[in-house]
């Protein structure tokens, strides 16, 4: 089994807020991230595919098609957007690292032929990072 | 999310940096048997490092917050527990290395155990980087093979 990794970068727009609480419960939990107007990142995502080597090709994927599948399913979607606003999933999720991470494996499952998406993590910044193995706790 | 039966499941890293010194000698080893083991790093005068503490948590993605942990408290928390204590000292001045050698494995168990007291996280695994070269991890009493 070959584990392999592929960058992307998006920059976004994003800001923390639960509807379900008032001005001053959003801002002591969320702090300055609740500032209404936002506030963006530079999020780097690292995709990491499981698969065995094609024997003719030597690859596990193309990569220039994992690219186009980032850039289709991820980057074109969430890159210089305001993700509250204009990414769905964000209408009712908080847009925080670990719901983007939960996101972009949902919007990658099964997308990836001949490979089983093993990891998404996504760095909203050098020093935070989510990772998200597709894992449920059922409750 | 989108899946209302059952919470995602994430891991949550932050990294951490702080500068100390230290000095890798034992009183097991005599001085000769000392420089030979321990090389540079038994200098008498010391050395130092600009360490990187990345920490890792693992737990459900509240649905209220979208968070494993807030990020606020895990930065107070290592704040107190981890650089105030840390940040430009002597390690080998410290409490936890008075019967240990402070080489970065027993730094990174040492920063487990502390880690592992936070109270709104589960600790999965610290890593940590002496140099940009060196690297250890510690995953405690949990569940290795993620990377």
């Amino acid at each position: 089994m070959i584990f392999l990794t592929r960058k992307a970068e998006f920059s976004s727009a994003h800001f923390y807020w639960n509807d379900a609480w008032t001005k001053e419960e959003n801002e002591r939990v969320f702090g300055k991230c609740a500032n209404r107007n936002g506030h963006g990142h530079n999020y780097t995502l690292e995709v990491t595919v499981a698969g065995e080597v094609d024997p003719v090709s030597g690859f596990v994927v193309d990569l220039k098609e994992l690219k186009e599948i980032l850039e289709r399913e991820v980057v074109s979607v969430y890159d210089h957007r305001h993700l509250n606003y204009e990414v769905p999933e964000f209408r009712t999720a908080i847009p925080t690292t670990e719901n983007i991470a939960v996101a972009i494996w949902q919007r990658l499952d099964g997308k990836v032929p001949n490979a089983r998406l093993h990891r998404v993590r996504v760095y909203e910044m050098a020093d935070l990072f989510a990772d998200f193995y597709g894992e449920y706790a059922h409750e | 999310m989108s899946n209302s039966s059952s919470s995602p499941i994430a891991f949550l890293s932050r990294r951490y940096h702080f500068s100390a010194s230290h000095r890798l000698h034992t009183d097991a080893y005599d001085e000769q048997r000392n420089r030979d083991v321990y090389g540079k790093c038994n200098n008498p005068h010391g050395h130092g490092h600009n360490y990187t503490v990345q920490v890792t948590f693992r737990g459900p993605v509240n649905a209220e917050t979208g968070m494993v942990c807030n990020l606020g408290d895990l930065d107070a928390f290592a704040r107190t527990n981890l650089l105030e204590p840390f940040d430009h000292t002597n390690l080998n001045t410290l409490k936890c290395f008075a019967d240990a050698v402070s080489t970065t494995e027993n730094l990174s168990i040492e920063v487990q155990r502390i880690f592992a007291e936070f109270p709104y996280a589960r600790l999965e695994r610290v890593h940590i980087e002496e140099t940009g070269n060196n690297s250890f991890d510690c995953t405690g009493d949990s569940t290795p093979g993620r990377f």
